[in-house]
């Protein structure tokens, strides 16, 4: 045999088998048919159940609901008033938890903002201030110095700045305070976990399945057991901020410890380092600068998740969205908004300067093992100087130590006048955008939906699991329709459905183009990969301040808001599919005489297919978090469902809603992963 | 005369593919010995058909002390696969090893580490270096690993980080250096703890080729001060060639011949082997003693050269041709050729010109030159073939 085996080589899309026919995976004629019934079902299913006296047709009837939430409720209180380890009782167990955490929250918070007390209630007295305002800009700024250069301290510390002078210094330190603890948190134990998954594929198999579900299970499910084990209060966002936010970096250092080079792994080996060496000694420190992308994940999905976790107690900014946004205080709430965009970014640019951060050349370290205490730590000795002498002062001079309350700005005012001025000279505008969006597409898509009666649902789910993905797909999505239905969720699981898939739609109709538009031109790239970017590190919450102001609640608010938080993928996947396609193709594309037109339409997009369904499934994925979160304005979905169970801490229905959006995630996750992989053999590519 | 065995393995394999081991085991329900005869059957179609990638098929190799063993062949020809198995840094599919007579394979894996720590070094193609530490803490990471404490380990990393010209670059990090350098740094490291068994995966193939060959000179020159027990891949054979004791030909994963550069230029086993020492030149690897004619030569008295029966000097039957051409040509007469201090036979300008054009040396076997056809014959006193 010779060694030029072309099997042998690696797999490619090979020119001459690359099928770019038709995208016809699915036999149209046969959906078109699934189609047109499933339309009469849902126009004519009311009238017709009515007539044959088959209600349950189009409702499922109570008497045959599963009663999982009841018994989740019941396991739930069973753990708080019952459970015992032997040793000490569950109860003990979580307040054991909740005091490791609260400690060094304790701690860090009199730090940044409270002060330092002894005793506690009226009896309290301080024994020391916090840091003042100027020294934690002081160490924002170092710290920005030291990652990167100048202008990053300048950027950070002109955040900062920005929050001490728009009067949000206080509930930001607050926030502050809960990201500093759950990071360090978050990042230590997603490292073990990814560590234990690296090393026993056992627990991988194990681990891998839960961390989908966490990752499809919306954020709000997550708070109604904590806040029912752990009460309302900062332990209760620290827990639920801490493990919404480790899963990424659980993945995040399998895949770096994955990515370690075999012949590094292999030195290790051939020094004979022991499993703990090679570990700690050769693993690690090599997947250092792929490990440090998962801790600006974690940054960034903590502050997320410590905003949203206000409704149980973080306070802080979230709190003062949250509250201002109850009070409907225009201008409070979006002070406050702005304000955790400010700290979003300062925070993000800080990590991932950190991530790349050039490591220092041989004479530096040489310099600086030379120098002095002070030469070698510049930065830690100006900062600690700053701020023992801004902490002396400030017990005469209080402006030194918390940034004087006469001199705050408030935009308040300013941001409330310009959205009454929108709302007086725009309102027709808006009105009717809306009213033409509502009364076009959401609400013909809503009554179609819902109309469809369940058992006929769950058939077509299964159907099209069985199409793509086997028998096995097809039981699947089949089982967890059912799941919904048999939990008497079905409508409220048809709303969440439309308002997702509506939004979905229009985010792809926007952001697919925009995404071939930044892989074709690069002035376009930059200028759209700044804008998605700065919208990809903006907490969840946010986007639904300027939105709930222009139109008000309802579903059209939600839908913007959806839209917005989950345009970036459909962009992203879109340009990457595009910038991946082998030159080769285009350009036999070229040589043939397409114009761009065709180029663009008979060979890009048809063969950035299996990318562009990629970021469908995230777009659809980032959609069904946010649409939980639009609750909050009012839907009547499944987010409802988990922020009713929220408000009244009811274990068993947050838990059966928030697993009913899983549901619905991994239904549409795994078709949508199957479709992608079809499209990808189809046309020869690679996995 | 033979040095012991250092490393050996007895019919190795390394399939990758599901139910390797099934696909090896099915074959042969026999025992342990018909078990290795049985797999030799299994050609590279049958292990394809099973869905399986034979990276090492069967390998035999002795490696004896002091010597460099090089490993050669294409890429992808199960070079670096065969080196892992000797090292056990992968799993062979099936087969044995012998590490100074100790059995590799079913060796706990606390004696393994105590072996690797103090017995084997590797040197990789990529260099392997921990970006993280300096090149002093490269070099001294086999010692720490081995629990040794700063000093000592410093001190001695500073010795080998001298001894590969690197010295005064202790503190700088891997990606401040080129890359000749970094695998100086390599093989620093890797003699950091004194192996008594030195691997090298293609060392210098990651260098451009000027600084190939010094890295080639540079490590001779070590091997002649150390006189370590070295495996060595390469996919070039000038360099296995400049390097080699013996040489191991693979071909898809097969070892097909092993021998000294002199006799696979000499008899090559396959066409494959001719293939690839075609286009070397003979002079670089043969030596005196497969040119040389086994009978004793004088010059002859008609030309009027020197006086017959004289010689115009003595070389050593291991002198490479390339090294003595020179001094051959240019005397008339022809020279002794010794081996410990005894005449073993001659050889003449005739000769050394045939073997700098390549005349004669087609072919399979191509030195094989009727001795007739040279002067004076006489029966050659030791009973040798003209190409030993
Ligand atoms: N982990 C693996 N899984 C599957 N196949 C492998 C694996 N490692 C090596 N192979 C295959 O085994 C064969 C031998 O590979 P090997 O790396 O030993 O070749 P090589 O001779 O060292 O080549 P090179 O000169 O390119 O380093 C190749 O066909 C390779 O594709
Ligand atoms: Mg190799």
């Amino acid at each position: 045999m010779s060694l030029a085996n072309p099997d042998s080589s690696p797999a490619g899309p090979n020119p001459a088998r690359v099928n770019l026919t038709r995208f016809n995976p699915m036999g149209a004629p046969l959906w078109l048919a699934l189609f047109a019934v499933t339309w009469v079902f849902s126009s004519y299913g009311r009238e017709f159940s009515r007539a044959i006296d088959a209600r349950w047709l189009m409702k499922y009837p109570a008497g045959w609901r599963l009663p999982f939430k009841r018994d989740i409720s019941d396991a739930m209180k069973w753990l708080v008033e019952d459970a015992t380890f032997g040793l000490f009782t569950f109860k003990e167990f979580t307040r054991g938890i909740a005091w490791l955490i609260e400690l060094p929250y304790d701690f860090v918070r009199a730090a940044v903002i409270d002060g330092f007390t002894i005793g506690v209630g009226s009896e309290a007295s301080q024994i020391a201030p916090s840091l003042s305002w100027i020294a934690i800009i002081a160490v924002v700024v170092a710290i920005g110095r030291v990652a990167k250069d100048w202008r990053l301290a300048a950027l950070v510390g002109g955040c900062f700045l920005y929050l001490a002078v728009f009067g949000q210094w206080d509930s930001a330190m607050v926030t502050l305070a809960s990201v500093l603890i759950s990071v360090p948190i978050g990042v230590a134990g997603g490292l073990l976990l990814g560590i234990g998954a690296y090393r026993w594929p056992t627990f991988d198999r194990v681990l891998r399945p839960i961390l989908d579900l966490m990752q499809t299970v919306p954020v709000f499910a997550y708070l109604v057991p904590i806040l029912f084990l752990f009460g309302f209060g900062p332990v209760s966002a620290l827990v639920a901020t801490i493990i919404y936010a480790m899963p990424p970096m659980v993945r995040v250092t399998t895949l770096a410890l994955r990515g370690v080079p075999t012949e590094i792994r292999e030195f290790g080996s051939m020094v004979g380092c022991t499993r703990r060496q090679m570990m700690w000694k050769i693993l690690v420190p090599s997947a250092a600068p792929s490990l440090m992308v998962g801790v600006n994940q974690v940054i960034m999905l903590s502050l997320n998740m410590v905003i949203i976790a206000s409704m149980i107690g973080a306070g802080g900014l979230g709190f003062e969205v949250l509250s201002s946004l109850r009070r409907l205080d225009i201008g409070a709430g979006l002070e406050a908004g702005i304000a955790i965009v400010v700290m979003a970014i300062a925070l993000d640019r800080l990590s991932q300067a950190f991530a790349v951060r050039p490591t220092p050349t041989h004479d530096e370290i040489e310099s600086l093992q030379q120098a002095g205490l002070i030469k070698r730590h510049p930065w830690g000795t100006t900062v600690l100087a700053v701020a023992l002498v801004t902490g002396l002062v400030g017990l005469m001079l209080p402006a030194v130590q918390s940034y004087p309350a006469s001199l705050t700005l408030t935009t308040g005012p300013f941001w409330a006048d310009l959205v009454a001025f929108i709302n007086v000279n725009f309102f027709d505008q808006f009105e009717a955008a809306k009213t033409f969006m509502l009364t076009w597409l959401l609400l013909p898509v809503k009554r179609f939906l819902l109309g469809i009666p369940w058992p006929w649902g769950i058939a077509i789910v299964a159907l099209a699991g069985w199409k793509f993905g086997g028998w096995r797909l097809g039981l699947l999505a089949g089982g967890l329709a059912l799941f919904i239905a048999a939990n008497g969720l079905w409508d409220k699981a048809m709303v969440t459905l439309y308002l997702c898939g509506v939004s979905v739609l229009i985010a792809s109709l926007i952001g697919i183009p925009l995404g071939v538009l930044s892989a074709e031109n690069e002035r376009a790239n930059r200028i759209v990969s700044a804008v998605i970017d700065t919208l990809q590190t903006l907490p969840s919450f946010v986007y639904l301040i300027p939105v709930v102001m222009l139109f008000r609640v309802g579903d059209f608010s939600a839908m913007i808001a959806v839209v917005l938080y989950a345009l970036a993928p459909a962009v992203r996947y879109a340009a990457h599919g595009i910038r991946g396609i082998e030159p080769q193709l285009i350009e036999a594309g070229i040589v043939s005489g397409c114009t761009r037109w065709q180029l663009l339409r008979k060979i890009k997009l048809p063969l950035a297919l299996p990318e562009i369904l990629l970021g469908l499934n995230q777009t659809i994925m980032l959609a069904l978090s946010m649409l939980v979160i639009t609750a909050l304005v009012g839907t009547r979905d499944l987010g409802q469902e988990v922020y009713i169970a929220l408000t009244k801490a009811d274990s068993g229905r947050g838990i059966i809603a928030g697993l009913s959006v899983a549901a619905i995630a991994i239904i549409l996750d795994r078709i949508l992963a199957a479709s992608a992989r079809n499209a990808r053999a189809r046309l020869g590519l690679a996995e | 005369m033979d040095k012991p065995v250092k490393l050996a393995c007895r019919s190795v394999w390394k399939l990758y593919g599901p139910n390797a081991e099934d696909f090896l085991g099915v074959k042969n329900v026999m025992t342990q010995k018909s078990h290795s005869e049985r797999h030799l059957e299994l050609t590279g179609e049958q292990i394809r058909a099973a869905g399986l990638i034979g990276a090492v098929r069967a390998a035999n190799v002795e490696i004896r002390e002091g010597e460099i063993f090089v490993i050669m062949g294409l890429s992808g020809s199960g070079k670096s696969t065969l080196v892992r198995c000797l090292s056990r840094l992968i799993e062979p599919t099936a087969g044995e090893v012998l590490f100074e007579g100790r059995d590799l394979l079913s060796m706990p894996e606390r004696e393994l580490i105590e072996v690797r720590r103090r017995k084997m070094g590797m040197v990789f193609q990529q260099f392997a270096l921990l970006p993280h530490l300096t090149v002093l803490q490269n070099v001294a990471f086999p010692l720490e690993v081995q629990g040794a404490g700063r000093a000592e380990r410093e001190a001695r990393a500073r010795e080998v980080i001298e001894l590969v010209g690197l010295k005064g670059r202790e503190s700088y990090f891997p990606r401040e250096l080129s890359g000749g350098q970094q695998q100086r740094v390599g093989i620093a490291r890797s003699l950091a703890v004194e192996p008594d068994l030195w691997f090298l995966d293609e060392p210098f193939s990651a260098l451009d080729p000027l600084i190939r060959r010094e890295m080639q000179d540079e490590f001779l020159r070590l091997q002649s001060m150390l006189h370590k027990t070295i495996v060595f891949i390469t996919h070039d054979f000038d360099e296995a060639i400049r390097l080699a004791d013996r040489i191991a030909i693979m071909q898809d994963g097969e070892i097909i011949q092993t021998a000294t550069p002199e006799e696979l230029v000499l008899h090559p086993a396959t066409d494959y082997v001719a293939e690839f020492t075609r286009h070397i030149p003979r002079a670089k690897i043969l030596t005196a003693r497969s040119v040389m004619a086994p009978s004793v030569m004088t010059a002859t008295k008609d030309r009027g050269g020197p006086a017959p029966g004289t010689y115009a000097g003595d070389v050593q039957a291991s002198d490479r041709i390339e090294a003595i051409a020179e001094r051959i040509e240019a005397a008339d007469a022809p020279f002794r050729v010794l081996e410990e201090g005894e005449v073993v036979g001659s050889i003449d300008r005739q000769a050394v010109i045939d073997v700098l054009v390549g005349r004669g040396l087609v072919g399979r076997d191509p030195v094989r030159r009727d001795p007739v056809e040279r002067d004076p014959v006489e029966p050659d006193p030791l009973g040798r073939e003209g190409a030993g």
